[in-house]
């Protein structure tokens, strides 16, 4: 493989950049593999680069139904961040922070990691105490975080609204100064050429329509480019998880959502970090083109539709204009959805199934972008070694029945909400 | 936007209703035994489809009915609403 850096970038430029290498090939799928994964989205391919690297399993294949960095890993607002009070989520998160930090030179591609730190706003005492105790709870876990005034909020985001007779009022704010954000398409490219060049198969345009599973064992898929064999099967396909769970006669505590993000026209730098509205659903940041990158709340019905309706979207920006007023002055750019696998208690699920050789990756939330080094890591582990990492014993499928939930804002099942 | 024809009052936008989830789930009958399983199940397990899916609105700001809505969660098409205590075949 053809190692990016500076010089490559010279030496190619005389040839007019006519002559670099393809990032990933695209192969015919073969017959049989040691194991599948199916969704090629940052999840996938993450997985498939540590099975390869960790674990040295590269009779890989990604099988994708649409093209790689076409679903939610090219849909997020990129914003990393591991500011968790549970035990589970908080260390898991920070393992994934430590793979963002290293990510560029292990990839051998810029992924453009921004630590910027995220700001949570509080608007009221009992929400500075409630972020207090998830600021400590951070803090015993090893994970930097720091409350802060409103004076110390003003000076770093004053274009925030400060004036006296606003609805919610800034008392002050969580930041976590190591979060921040990373351009999310090059995560997913760094992923794919990586784990190709290990010899791993990326195959696009290849929809599972079914399994073959004799005697409680998974043998292989069968897609839209014919059947194929495989030892293991992971599956990773987000909001697509019950469509698939379907096909093996699965019901899972998961619903799929809408999930709707926006970005303004671009600006010049104004927003040095991730903001997030405390009295709702919130977050903006700027990115390095200029752009005020905006989400908030799920649509709000189940959906598998990629894109969004225009009520929920004006609800989330009335809320942005009233954490920062400026951006009623700004034109909107684009808007897009994705869809999310919204689990029961907002935890991820990565697990082995009842089914011999079929593995879970799913339940993400709205949170997936930021677990996707963690995720493959953790994924692939479980998948090499037939059981679950103490860093991923947590997301259980059977914490349902054992009553062993990580709630993390305590929401209940109603998913839609959260 | 959705319009939903609410049974009560007639076609209304969406802003006036409030979503209530997956009306197939039923909540196991009172005072008879059932198995730990079964009640996780129907506390934790949503089937989700892509397609058809009978669901619960709230017509909130309006009639504060319950109401029944099959929708396709795919292209938001719906078909048809009906009383929160109506039958459906």
């Amino acid at each position: 493989m053809q190692k990016y850096s500076v010089f490559s970038l010279i030496k190619n430029a005389f040839s007019d950049h006519q002559n670099w290498e393809v990032a990933w090939k695209d192969p015919t799928p073969k017959k049989e593999y040691d194991v599948i994964i199916i969704g090629g989205g940052g999840h996938g391919l993450a997985t498939a680069y540590y099975l390869a690297k960790e674990h040295n399993i590269t009779n890989v294949a990604i099988i994708e139904k649409g093209w790689i960095g076409g679903g939610n890993v090219g849909r997020n607002t990129t914003i990393i961040r591991s500011n968790y009070m549970h035990d589970d989520n908080a260390l898991f998160s920070e393992f994934g922070m430590d793979l963002w930090r290293k990510m560029s030179q292990d990839l051998n591609y810029n992924v453009m990691f921004s630590p910027r730190g995220i700001i949570n706003l509080a608007h009221s005492d009992a929400q500075m105490n409630a972020y207090s105790r998830r600021g400590n709870s951070m803090r015993l876990n090893g994970i930097d975080a720091v409350l802060l005034n409103r004076e110390e909020v003003q000076k770093r985001i004053p274009m925030a609204d400060f004036s006296d007779n606003v609805r919610f009022p800034i008392f002050g704010g969580l930041m976590q100064p190591s979060a921040g954000t990373a351009r999310h398409d090059a995560v997913a490219w760094g992923y794919a050429r990586q784990a190709d060049s290990m010899g791993v198969d990326i195959i696009q345009n290849c929809e599972v329509t079914g399994f073959d599973v004799t005697n409680g064992k998974i043998i292989g898929v069968r897609t839209s480019r014919g059947d194929i064999k495989a030892k293991k099967v992971g599956l990773c396909v987000a909001g697509s998880t019950n469509i698939l769970a379907e096909m093996l006669n699965m019901t899972l505590p998961i619903e799929t959502h809408l999930l709707q993000a926006c970005v303004s026209e671009p600006v010049k730098p104004l927003l040095d970090h991730v903001v997030t509205f405390g009295a709702g659903h919130f977050y903006c940041s700027q990115s390095d083109k200029g752009e005020m990158v905006m989400g908030g709340d799920l649509d709000g019905y189940n959906s598998y539709s990629q894109r969004g309706n225009l009520p929920t979207l004006q609800h989330v920006l009335t809320e942005g204009i009233a954490m920062f007023p400026f951006l009623s002055k700004l034109k909107m750019l684009r808007t897009w959805g994705g869809i999310m696998d919204m689990s029961m208690d907002g935890s991820p699920i990565i697990d082995k199934t009842h089914i011999d050789g079929l593995y879970l990756n799913c339940g993400w939330c709205y949170g997936g972008f930021k677990a996707t080094p963690a995720s493959g890591w953790t994924f692939a582990h479980t998948i090499a070694q037939d059981r679950v990492h103490e860093l991923n014993a947590g997301y259980s499928l059977n914490r349902f029945n054992t009553g062993d939930l990580i709630d993390e804002k305590g929401l209940g099942t109603k998913t839609w909400i959260s | 936007m959705l319009y939903i024809f609410c049974p009560h009052c007639g076609s209304r936008s969406q802003n006036e209703f409030a979503y209530g989830g997956d009306a197939t789930v039923k909540r196991p009958e009172l005072n008879k035994e059932i198995s730990d399983q079964d009640w996780d199940n129907f506390v934790y397990l949503r089937k989700s489809p892509r397609g058809k899916h009978l669901e619960l609105w709230h017509h909130i700001s309006g009639c504060r009915q319950w109401i029944k809505v099959e929708r396709d969660t795919s292209t938001h098409e719906i078909f048809k609403t009906y009383k929160a205590d109506e039958l459906i075949e």
